[in-house]
């Protein structure tokens, strides 16, 4: 690798497009389970927050799931899915989402006090209003944090995908190394962290517009 | 052919007994190379973390770090640290001890920070110095976490470790990416299975440690689950 720069700018500027198409694929496959644990979470956590019997099994099972490390998990799904598919990567992630929302969704839940929720049941809120107006935004703000830890390692380990074929911007890396070729590589990191940090900060300002209170209090002290 | 067919090929296979193939040979060096690079990150992140948190000062730098560090891709970090330092495991030390090192901070920092403040005075006041408040309070105080932290950060490099004998590092990895590479399902999902069960271990191993090895003032603890999928 002797007189190779580490970033060669040209390389980029031809692959513009093509890095685009790699992106795109990338926030699917990394975004999309994680996505669909918000939607298993909720109701699961629902379930959990209301029977405490429920959740400690669960969270025992979860637990293990979010030590599994993603590499082997994505070879086992292989005879199931198929080399090269999006559902080998997806549905390993969406486990690694719900695992992470879960516990995140139940202390949200749990964090809703008794005579708040009692006041609502006085003024006339059925138990799914209830759950609509009171529970849910008083979640928010636990929700959203899980959400952003969640997000984030999906899309650092969507790219481990590349190794069983399908990784979006992880094909990068394979590809500058089978080359000794290191600006993909380059790009495929800055990138990477690029989308991470924006949905997080995205993540952030939808908490502020959703849960403004949440921000006040944590500048209130603690 | 199944799950039960491959796990016989693989198991029963000679070269799995010994050589430099064998499964005793590759979980030692599976378990050799995430202990180094353990011991490499604790010796940077501990002593920093702890007084980082005593002080108070660049909690904020921390916490905004680990959050970053978490976006790293580990199979990008890896592939460009051969490309970069050249083949050989000292090149993929090197990542590793970057993505171990933020959870042992973030652990150290917070353990710390959650000692009491009035048991901190309380030392304080019966005329202890700092060093010795740090290490006779709060030190003992942020052994939970800090457990929690290691565990994190075991599991995080057991899966990295595996995700780097992409890049020729020897352990339980190469089965698996061998295997991809030469078809050979069998000896894939055997790794697979040998990888799984090292990460359930090591979870296990730390639970244990917490419940047995800790004071036992500081059992009753709950271990937090701060870390993150790998």
């Amino acid at each position: 690798m002797d007189g190779e720069p580490i970033v060669r700018w040209y390389w980029i500027g031809d692959h513009l497009g093509y890095l685009g198409d790699l992106l795109a694929d990338h926030a699917v496959i990394a975004l999309l389970p994680v996505l669909i644990g918000l939607m298993l979470a909720i109701p699961l956590g629902l379930a959990c927050a209301r029977h405490p019997r429920l959740y400690q099994p669960l969270a025992a099972v979860f637990n293990i799931v979010y030590a599994l490390p993603s590499l082997a998990v994505f070879v086992v799904l292989i005879p199931y899915t198929g080399l090269a598919t999006q559902a080998t990567v997806m549905i390993p992630l969406t486990f690694y989402a719900l695992a992470v929302l879960l516990p995140t969704t139940v202390d949200g839940l749990r964090a809703v006090p008794d005579p708040v929720r009692q006041a609502a049941t006085a003024m006339g809120y059925g138990p799914w209003h209830r759950l609509a107006a009171v529970e849910l935004p008083a979640a928010v703000p636990y929700l959203v944090a899980g959400l952003r830890v969640a997000a984030v390692s999906s899309i650092s380990l969507a790219s481990v995908g590349a190794l069983v074929g399908r990784g979006g911007l992880g094909y990068l890396f394979v590809d500058g190394f089978q080359r000794t070729f290191p600006t993909p590589i380059v790009a495929g990191i800055v990138l990477i962290t690029a989308l991470a940090l924006t949905v997080d900060l995205l993540l952030v300002g939808a908490r502020r517009l959703l849960a403004p209170w949440a921000v006040r209090e944590k500048g209130a002290g603690r | 052919m199944n799950w039960l067919t491959w796990l016989g090929d693989f198991f029963s296979d000679p070269d799995r007994r010994s050589g430099p193939n064998s499964i005793v040979n590759r979980i030692a060096e599976h378990l050799l190379f995430s202990a180094e690079a353990l011991l490499f990150a604790a010796l940077l992140a501990v002593p920093l973390g702890l007084l980082i948190g005593y002080t108070g000062r660049g909690v904020t730098a921390v916490t905004a770090l680990a959050g970053a560090a978490r976006a790293l891709p580990t199979l990008g970090l890896v592939t460009l640290a051969v490309l970069l330092a050249g083949v050989g495991d000292t090149a993929v030390l090197v990542p590793l001890v970057a993505l171990a090192a933020p959870p042992l901070l973030v652990a150290a920092v917070e353990g710390v920070r959650g000692t009491d403040p009035d048991v901190r005075d309380a030392a304080r006041g019966v005329g202890l110095t700092h060093p010795q408040v740090l290490w006779q309070v709060c030190v003992p105080s942020a052994l939970p976490t800090l457990l929690a932290g290691f565990r994190t950060a075991t599991v995080q490099v057991i899966a990295t470790a595996t995700v780097a004998a992409y890049v020729g590092l020897g352990g339980l990895g190469r089965y698996v990416v061998d295997g991809l590479a030469t078809r050979d399902y069998a000896m894939t999902v055997g790794g697979a299975l040998l990888v799984v069960l090292l990460a359930v271990g090591a979870q296990l191993f730390f639970a244990l440690l917490a419940r047995y090895a800790l004071p036992p003032g500081l059992r009753a603890q709950q271990l937090a689950a701060a870390g993150e999928p790998s």
